[in-house]
This record gives structure tokens, C-alpha cells and sequence, in this order.
């Protein structure tokens, strides 16, 4: 029923409209909740208890309401005390089949002594075949709404925010602290759950609602305060790192789908002002529809002028629950009785089922009503001080926890700091923002002056500096309000008022509503030995639900705390976790922003279909259409690869041979101007960590190549010798990775093709031979590199051009090359051009435990060398080990139109003794080729081997006399 | 995140940089055993408390530095300097 205007009120009389209610039409006015809609028309039901369907109603009216959570559309579980009711929205209630009247689930109520707490862990198991229909069966009785899959996605930006001072709390302490400390010169961020600023004072007296308007008024005069209502401090990480999560954002998708944003915000000071929560009584009956709290009979009467019950029976242990009768009587409720829990007044049990209809007081008596109001206590949401470190103490005088030791940037105000009146709340709240601002102020100055290379508080050198990143364009230096040399700010202490502690009466009840947990549940899981509140709260499931122990778990600890016969203090407290209410997935998800490497040929290869590879970041042609076809060009012709991907350095300096020889495996000392060299890095471990040629380009001149997948590693790698090992050495380092486009020219005709098109290198045998390095114009061109290597084993120039002019040197290449036969190839082909050349892939025949002597590196590893990187384990594994450990060496598949797959297993009976680490059919051969790890004592030349492949079929195959299946002496490279 | 103080660029949040491990003393690698040589490589003092370590400024300025990090607190300093 629908009361007369309330002062105050935040309904618009103006504008009705309907929404629809599991089919059925419910008037609404703006500003009202759905619930409170639903509770005006007269409703009283709205959803069915988890675990035994008990009827549900509404309990706090406030978004942890734990009886009012539906489904919206395609939104499930939406707090329906907090969601704003639209016009044309489709409402249901969750849990509940066929319907929210007749609920064939409730049959668990008469079943609920065989499901007692954590019954799921003791029924269920056997028979373990059974476990699929169990499943189907328990997700019909499972407490949630339904999720669409086909659901749009939208992609919510995530926003990053450096606020001075974050206010967690839009009551009259946090209002009061945000202003002040703007005021003293700090940027304020005011978060607020509810949709409206104010808090308490919203539903208070004449004395509160004044109180209200001047502070929304000087909120909204006071300039430098970011307010976001309908948003949530959901966690507070290291360095008040915190979460905040911005609420029920309009998606612009039909059906009115809401999606939540995310603010990653960077706070200096942290004030909690969260107020305090209401706390329900236990006792039997609790959870009956028309048992609600004091703070929720006030907001339906005076924010929604809402009528909550015809009789009411009150059970008061404050004045909040004073306040309540007061306006349960202005609303024309009729108070039929009211039980002073401070004069030692008590309820036994409520009686209803599917509603209250009369409350049986402790004295005998019994009063028929339809409506039972308590008012026994408040608790403190001390989620956020507790992710700050803090071990919130309880206080026995006043029945509820305070915070006992916060770190430096964090500060709590308003109810959670203590009681007094009005004006001593603002006092304290002003007081403790001044003193945040101060705090943020002296943070602020500290990390500025942490920066060595810029000066102090100085507007002349900023006056010419852009400082990306720091906001300090706005920031006014020079004329800060609150220097940090001012001392600490007084802040008067709040008295504390005392209050009954009443948790429950001598009935059981619920204590966690949610996953309908009763007093008894708790007492039986600590007879069950789970005498902890820790091990009750998992054995119970009490405050793991959607409120997660806002509502419920005093209540819970103190119901522990009894059946153990220990203080509530000394029970302690469960541990609070971010984030503190929930956060859709989507609002972390974000938009994901992966970036895309593409070299400077892209355009020229997806115009010719080149089928793309995802390599890391980047995208690389994997073929044309025929790898086959392009291996056996290579062999014959001329083809050319793109291989902008490979890692590039240039090195400076008169100490870089020093560098190499410390990070590569083989001897670096003497290598002269022009020539190049193949090098194997190991880690400190002797693990094989990349591989590449690096060639001397000039006195102290070095261009180093490394695997594409390692160009940042080595790079990385390289720094840390230099600057923590060797600091004292003279080598400069410049990543060219991307600065370079990278081509490889490789088959019989590549010295013809190259000729073409250089100037300034003379390109026969004798003058420019394998193995060396020279600069030139390519195709116009200058300070090209060309290299002679010999990845894909035949005659071959890498070419390292300026990236701008990457695609005119390949489009000149395809061109004059055309009679020549000239083809593109991709990485799938050089694969199989490499593999028929036995050339190890570091990764790929190689894994995290691969040490060098593992890899067919023997040649390479020097260990008469002084000291590199790698050596004492390569040194234990030659000398120590030897003949044990694994090898690499080349398999032929003894049915050469087999390929086994890579990674199929090499076995001995029931031993696996290696596996195939790389296999292709070779075009070149006409028949399989493998390289395999395998025990020593399995890598002699000619030693069969049996490959398992997928699926159990074992099959055989020889090692290979050389790792190269194709011209194992090389002669291909060298004319 | 937590925040990670760079000599060069100030406090910055941790995502900016890579871990590089405690800062211990290397053994001879001439004259260590494999025991020596292997507590050195796999097993790391890990204290509760205070611990040096080595971090690199990947997203920044790139300078590889030492770091004091209370493990319990996350609270950290450049050695020698205020918290």
C-alpha cells in the first residue's frame, strides 16, 4: 500500500509506469526499487531459500537484501532492494519451479534433517557411475538465474584514476571528509553504493534531511571532488591500489542489459566511511516474509512511502529501533506491541509460514501481526581495513568490531570510527579529510622528489615540460594549501556507545540466509570438530554466499563462539577478501587490447593469400597455398622468406667480444671484420636458451641475430650481464629488431638474384664467402646487411634493409627474379627446409631441461673456455654424465609415408625413452624425416627405435647417421 | 599493484617491471660444487621480512637495480633509502 507524501522520499509521483513480475503487470514510480514496488503492491513473497525453498521476502531493503534476488531479462541474480524499477522490465523470480506460490522444491524442507551442514560432502558419492544424473538433478535445486550464451558481448573500457583521496562511503562522515580535504587541496574521489548520496540521513528526521541538503550542496560546490554513486570500493590492494566498480551502466543493447565499468584507482590516502549494516536477530521464524529490519521498514516509508504491514510487533535494543516505531505510527501502522530488548524484553519465535502472523514473545505472551521489525545491533563492514592488514578488535560494551591498527595511508570515519551525534560524526569526518589531504600531500612531495632527474617544487622547470602521466598540468605547485611540513591534524575521538549484545534468542534460526544456514547447523559442524570459525564457515558454507558475511556473520561467529565457550573476541573473525561485493566478469575482462606485429611485406603477402601464422605477436605467412611446392623451388630455384620476426642487436663497443664470449658456448675472441658466427646461449643452468649468428660489422661493430621468439629474452638477458655483472664493461646495446627488414634469399640461383639488384659488394665465392657479412645497396638501397648463413642448407643471403623500405627490396626481388623462377616460401616451408638440414629449433627440439650437450651442440661447446654462462653444468654433464642424459639425433620412420606426430613417444616395453620433437613428410626425399630426444644409450647411429603414436600403434625407426637428412656435408652452402 | 620504487623514475607500479630474482652472492664457478652451485640456482633464501632483489625497469627506463622488499608488507626501498 502506497502512503501519502513523505519529506524526503525519492519517488517522482509524476511518472508511472509498469513492469512485469513473473508475468504479471506491477505499477512503479520512478525512484522506486523493484522490491520497493513489488513490497507497495501488496507482495510479500519474492523467491524461495536455497537449500530448503523456504518462502522469502524482503529483510533489509538495501542491495545485500538476501530474499531479493531475481532474474532481469538475461541479468540473473540482480539485487531487486537495489535495482531502479524501468518501465517494460521482465522480472523473475529465481529458484523456483513451477512457481514462486507452489514450490515442488520446498519437498527439501520435509527431507531437511538429511540435510543437515555439509551434506554434500557426506551423501551423493556412491555409486561414483551416478555422478552425472546427480549433477543434473542437484542443478535444478541449484540457487541462481540463467545466463544466456547468446548474450552480446560489450567490451567496457577499464580506466585508471590517481586520486589524492579516496572516499569509500557517500554517508554523512564520507560527504564530510570529502569536503574537507578538497578543500584543503587535495583531488577526491567519493565512492557511493546506493544511488543516491546521504546515507542514514536519507530515511532520518526533519534534523537529518537538513542536514543532507547542505551537504550535497557543498559536495556539489566544492570544487576537485570526482562523485560516483551506484559504484563500489570492491578492493584494496598493495599501496592502496584499490578496485572500484561503477554499477549498472546502460549497455545499449535491447532488453535493458546493464554492464558494470571497472576504475583501476591508484589512491595516496584511503578514507573508509562505510557506516555500519544492520544486523538480524536468530530466532525461529527469522526468515519468515514480513520480518524485517528497522532500517528497512524506514527506507519503504520514507524513500518509497511505502506501507510495510497493517500490525506490527517491534523489538527495540536502540534508538534506531525507537526511531522505527516512531514512523511505523506516522505511517498509520498499527504498533501492537513493543519488546525493549534493554529492559531485558525478548522474542521467542515468529509464527507463519508463508508470512508472519503472530510473535510469541520470551514472557509467554503471544501478539498476532503481520509484520515483526528488530532492531538488535550494528556491524561493522570492516572489509576494506582488513584488506589494508588490519585485525579489526571486538568491543564487548558495544557489541561490534572497530578497527585497531591501519597502516599510513588508510583512515576510517562515521560509524565504523565510533558513535556521538551528528555533529560529532561531521567533526570527526572533517578532521580525519584534512588529515588524509595532509597525508597525500606529504606522499605526493616524496614520490616527486624520488625522481633524481627532475628538480623540486620549481614552476620554472616545469613551466616547459610536458609530464605525460602525472597530472601535474592541473596541479598547483607553487601555492599548495596544506604543505606536507604541517603537523599531523587532531582528530577528536568519537565516544562509543553501549549496546546490548543480542545475537540470538533462546530459539535457532537462520544466521546466513543466503545458504540457509541455521544456528543449529553451526552448533552441529562444531561437535563435528569444526571448531573454528574458519572450518565452520567451510563446512557450513555460512557467509560464502552473495552477502559474504556482511549480514550474517557476527551472528556466526557469536553462534561458534557459544557452542565452543569461548569469547567472541577470542573466536576472532573469517578473513575478508577481495572483492568486497560482486564484479561481473566483464567489467574485469575489459576490453582486451592485444597488439598485432605485422612486418613492412604484410600488405605484399595477404594481396598473394598467404595463409597467416600466429607467432607471439606477430602474424608471418605460414605458406602461399603449397609449402610442398615451395621447399622443392628453394632446392631447385630461388625463393624468399620474410623473417622481419628475428631478433636483432647492435653492439658497440670495444668489449663486445668479451660479452660473446661469456654468453655463447663456442669461442668469441677472434672474429675478424666481415665474417660471422653460429652461437648457442645456455642459462646458468646449462640449458639451451637460444640460438642465432652474430657477424662483425666493423672495428666495435657487431649485429647479433637471435630466434624471434627470444628477441626480447636475449635482449633482457644481455642487459643483466651488463649491468649487474659487469658493469665495468664498454658495450652499448641497441635493439634493431624492428628497425630492420629481414629477408632470406636461399637456392641455387640466389647469387644471380642478388647480383641484380646490389651495388658495392662483390658477390663471388671467393670474396664474399659462407659464413660472412658485408654492407651494401640493395635495390637501391643503402647500408644494407647481406650475411652468407645456411639455414635451409642451400647458397643463401639474409638481407637486413632499413624496415621503410622493406617492401620495395621484396617487390624488386620478385620482380627482377621472375625468369629466375623467383617464388616466395613461408615458415611452414622453411621448417621442412631446415629439418631435412637437421638444424635444431631451440623450443622446439630442445625444452626447459635440454642441456647443451642434449641439443647436438657437442661441436659448439667449449669448456676449455675461461668462464661463459652455462659452463659448470655443461662441464658435470660431459664429465659426470656422460653416456647418461638424452640425445638429439636424426629418425627415419622406417615406413617413409609415415609421419609420426611431433611429440609421439619413443619406447622401450613400457619405458618411454624420448619422444619425436620435430617430423615432416621432406619433398626433397619423398619420405618422412624426424629429429628425436632420446636416451644415450639409444643415439648410436642405426639403433631402432619404436614410436608409440597417438592412439597405441607402435611403430619403428633407425637413427640417422648425421641430424641431416640433405647433404649432411654441406656442400650446397659453400659454392 | 604494488608499488615498486625505481632509482630513476620513481614509484611505479609493479606491472612496469620483471622480477629478476634475490640478490646472492655468485659462487666461483671455477671452484664451486655442484651442491654450492645448485643451492645457488634453485634455492634462494625466500625469507618473512626483509630481502634484497634485483629488478628490471622493462616498461621504463629499462635499468636493471637493487631493491630491499619487506615480503610480509610488500613495502620496499632502494637500499640505504627512506621507505
Amino acid at each position: 500500500m502506497r502512503l501519502g507524501p513523505q519529506p524526503g522520499e525519492e519517488i517522482d509521483r509524476e511518472r508511472s509506469f509498469t513492469f512485469r513480475w513473473n508475468g504479471a503487470d506491477v505499477q512503479a514510480y520512478e525512484g522506486d526499487t523493484i522490491v520497493s514496488a513489488l513490497a507497495a503492491s501488496g507482495r510479500r513473497v519474492f523467491s524461495r531459500s536455497y537449500k530448503y525453498h523456504r518462502p522469502r521476502g524482503l529483510l533489509t531493503a538495501s542491495y545485500h537484501d538476501p530474499g531479493c534476488f531475481f532474474q532481469v531479462g538475461d541479468e540473473p541474480n540482480v539485487r531487486g532492494a537495489h535495482r531502479l524499477a524501468e518501465p517494460g522490465l521482465d522480472v523473475r523470480s529465481q529458484n523456483t519451479w513451477p512457481s514462486l506460490e507452489f514450490d515442488v522444491k520446498a519437498v527439501n524442507q520435509l527431507v531437511g534433517r538429511f540435510l543437515g551442514p555439509g551434506f554434500y560432502y557426506k551423501t551423493f558419492i556412491k555409486p561414483q557411475r551416478l555422478w552425472p544424473l546427480y549433477e543434473q538433478v542437484l542443478q535444478r535445486f541449484v540457487h541462481a538465474g540463467h545466463v544466456s550464451a547468446d548474450t552480446p558481448r560489450v567490451a567496457v573500457d577499464k580506466r585508471h584514476a590517481h586520486p589524492d583521496v579516496l572516499v569509500a562511503g557517500g554517508g554523512p562522515a564520507g560527504l564530510a571528509a570529502a569536503v574537507a580535504a578538497a578543500q584543503a587541496g587535495a583531488r577526491v574521489m567519493l565512492i557511493e553504493e546506493e544511488h543516491r548520496l546521504g546515507g542514514h540521513l536519507r530515511w532520518g528526521d526533519a534534523t537529518d534531511l537538513a542536514a543532507l541538503a547542505e551537504l550535497r550542496d557543498l559536495v556539489a560546490a566544492t570544487p576537485g571532488i570526482e562523485v560516483h554513486v551506484n559504484a563500489v570500493v570492491s578492493g584494496r590492494y598493495d599501496g592502496n591500489w584499490t578496485a572500484v566498480v561503477l554499477r549498472d551502466l546502460p549497455s545499449g543493447l535491447p532488453g535493458g542489459t546493464r554492464v558494470e565499468q571497472l576504475i583501476k584507482a591508484r589512491a595516496k590516502v584511503l578514507v573508509v566511511a562505510p557506516g555500519l549494516i544492520e544486523r538480524p536477530y536468530v530466532f525461529a521464524g527469522n526468515d519468515v516474509p514480513g520480518v524485517m529490519l528497522s532500517t528497512a521498514v524506514r527506507r519503504l516509508i520514507r524513500l518509497h512511502a511505502v506501507k510495510p504491514g497493517e500490525r506490527a510487533v517491534v523489538l527495540a535494543a536502540n534508538a534506531d529501533g525507537d526511531a522505527a516505531v516512531a514512523d511505523l505510527r506516522q505511517a498509520g501502522v498499527e504498533v501492537a506491541r513493543v519488546l525493549d530488548a534493554r529492559a531485558g524484553q525478548d522474542i521467542l519465535r515468529v509464527r507463519g509460514r508463508k508470512g508472519v502472523q503472530a510473535v510469541q514473545a520470551a514472557d509467554g505472551t503471544t501478539t498476532e501481526c503481520d509484520l515483526l521489525v528488530t532492531a538488535t545491533g550494528w556491524t561493522a563492514p570492516a572489509s576494506l581495513l582488513s584488506m589494508a592488514g588490519d585485525r579489526p578488535a571486538y568491543d564487548p560494551r558495544a557489541a561490534r568490531f572497530f578497527p585497531s591498527s591501519l597502516p599510513e595511508d588508510v583512515l576510517a570515519t562515521g560509524g565504523l570510527a565510533g558513535d556521538g551525534s551528528l555533529d560529532q560524526l561531521i567533526a570527526h569526518a572533517q578532521a580525519t579529510g584534512r588529515e588524509a589531504a595532509r597525508r597525500a600531500a606529504r606522499l605526493r612531495r616524496e614520490w616527486q622528489a624520488a625522481v633524481p632527474t627532475r628538480g623540486h617544487a620549481n614552476g620554472a622547470l616545469l613551466a616547459g615540460h610536458r609530464l605525460a602521466g602525472h597530472g601535474l598540468a592541473d596541479h598547483k605547485l607553487a601555492d599548495d594549501p596544506l604543505l606536507a611540513d604541517d603537523g599531523p591534524v587532531a582528530i577528536p575521538e568519537l565516544p562509543v556507545d553501549e549496546h546490548p549484545e543480542l545475537f540470538r534468542a533462546r530459539t535457532h534460526g537462520i544466521v546466513d540466509y543466503c545458504e540457509d544456514v541455521s544456528s543449529k547447523d553451526l552448533i552441529a559442524a562444531v561437535r563435528e570438530g569444526y571448531d573454528s570459525i574458519e572450518l565452520a564457515k567451510r563446512y557450513t558454507t555460512a557467509t560464502m554466499g552473495p552477502t559474504q558475511g556482511k549480514i550474517e556473520l557476527v551472528n556466526a561467529i557469536a553462534t561458534v563462539a557459544e557452542a565452543t565457550g569461548r569469547t567472541i573476541a577470542e573466536t576472532g573473525t573469517t578473513t575478508w577478501r577481495p572483492p568486497y561485493a560482486p564484479v561481473t566478469l566483464g567489467a574485469l575482462a575489459g576490453r582486451p587490447l592485444e597488439p598485432v606485429r605485422y612486418s613492412p611485406m604484410q600488405p605484399w603477402h595477404e594481396a598473394h593469400h598467404a595463409s597467416p601464422l600466429i607467432a607471439g605477436a606477430w602474424i608471418r605467412p605460414d605458406h602461399y597455398g603449397d609449402p610442398a611446392a615451395e621447399v622443392r623451388n628453394v632446392r631447385s630455384k630461388v625463393g624468399i622468406i620474410d623473417v622481419t620476426p628475428i631478433g636483432k642487436l647492435d653492439l658497440r663497443g670495444p668489449d663486445v667480444p668479451r660479452l660473446l664470449n661469456l654468453v655463447y658456448v663456442n669461442k668469441w675472441s677472434k672474429l675478424d671484420i666481415g665474417r660471422v658466427r653460429y652461437g648457442v646461449m645456455c642459462t646458468e643452468d646449462g640449458v639451451v636458451f637460444d640460438d642465432g649468428v652474430t657477424g662483425r660489422l666493423g672495428p666495435e661493430h657487431y649485429l647479433m641475430s637471435t630466434t624471434s621468439s627470444g628477441a626480447s629474452a636475449v635482449w633482457e638477458w644481455l642487459e643483466n650481464v651488463l649491468q649487474t655483472m659487469h658493469p665495468d664493461w664498454q658495450v652499448h646495446i641497441t635493439p634493431v629488431t624492428t628497425a630492420y627488414a629481414s629477408i632470406n634469399v636461399a637456392g641455387p640461383a640466389a647469387r644471380d638474384l642478388i647480383g641484380r639488384v646490389t651495388r658495392g659488394v662483390d658477390l663471388a665465392n671467393e670474396a664474399f664467402g659462407y659464413m660472412e657479412v658485408r654492407t651494401g645497396q640493395v635495390a637501391g638501397v643503402d647500408e644494407s646487411v647481406l650475411w652468407r648463413i645456411g639455414f635451409t642448407g642451400e647458397l643463401s643471403y639474409e638481407l637486413h634493409v632499413p624496415a621503410a623500405y622493406g617492401l620495395h627490396v621484396w617487390e624488386t626481388l620478385m620482380d627482377r627474379g621472375r625468369d629466375l623462377g623467383v617464388a616466395p616460401f613461408g615458415v611452414e616451408a622453411q621448417r621442412i627446409l631446415r629439418l631435412e638440414k637437421g638444424h635444431l629449433i631451440v623450443g622446439q627440439d630442445t625444452d626447459g631441461l635440454t642441456r647443451g650437450f642434449s641439443a647436438g651442440l657437442d661441436w659448439a661447446i667449449k669448456l676449455d673456455k675461461a668462464d661463459f654462462l652455462g659452463k659448470p653444468e655443461l662441464a658435470w654433464q660431459h664429465d659426470v654424465e656422460n653416456g647418461s642424459g638424452s640425445r638429439l639425433v636424426g629418425l627415419q620412420p622406417e615406413d617413409g609415408s609415415l609421419v609420426p606426430p611431433e611429440a609421439s613417444q619413443i619406447v622401450d616395453g613400457p619405458r618411454i625413452v624420448g619422444r619425436v620433437t620435430s617430423s615432416r613428410m621432406s619433398p626433397t626425399l619423398g619420405r618422412s624425416i624426424c629429429l628425436a630426444q632420446v636416451e644415450a644409450a639409444l643415439a648410436a647411429p642405426g639403433t631402432r627405435v619404436t614410436v608409440r603414436l597417438p592412439g597405441g600403434r607402435l611403430v619403428g625407426a633407425r637413427v640417422t647417421e648425421h641430424l641431416a637428412h640433405v647433404d649432411p656435408e654441406g656442400s650446397r652452402l659453400r659454392v | 599493484m604494488i608499488l615498486i620504487r625505481c632509482p630513476w623514475c620513481g614509484p611505479r607500479d609493479a606491472g612496469e617491471f620483471h622480477y629478476s630474482g634475490e640478490a646472492r652472492p655468485r659462487p666461483d664457478p671455477a671452484s664451486a660444487s655442484p651442491l654450492q652451485w645448485r643451492e645457488y640456482l634453485y634455492f634462494p633464501a625466500n625469507p618473512r621480512g626483509e630481502v634484497t632483489e634485483t629488478w628490471y625497469h622493462r616498461m621504463g627506463c629499462r635499468q636493471f637495480f637493487a631493491l630491499e622488499r619487506d615480503t610480509d608488507t610488500n613495502e620496499s626501498r632502494l637500499p640505504g633509502g627512506p621507505r
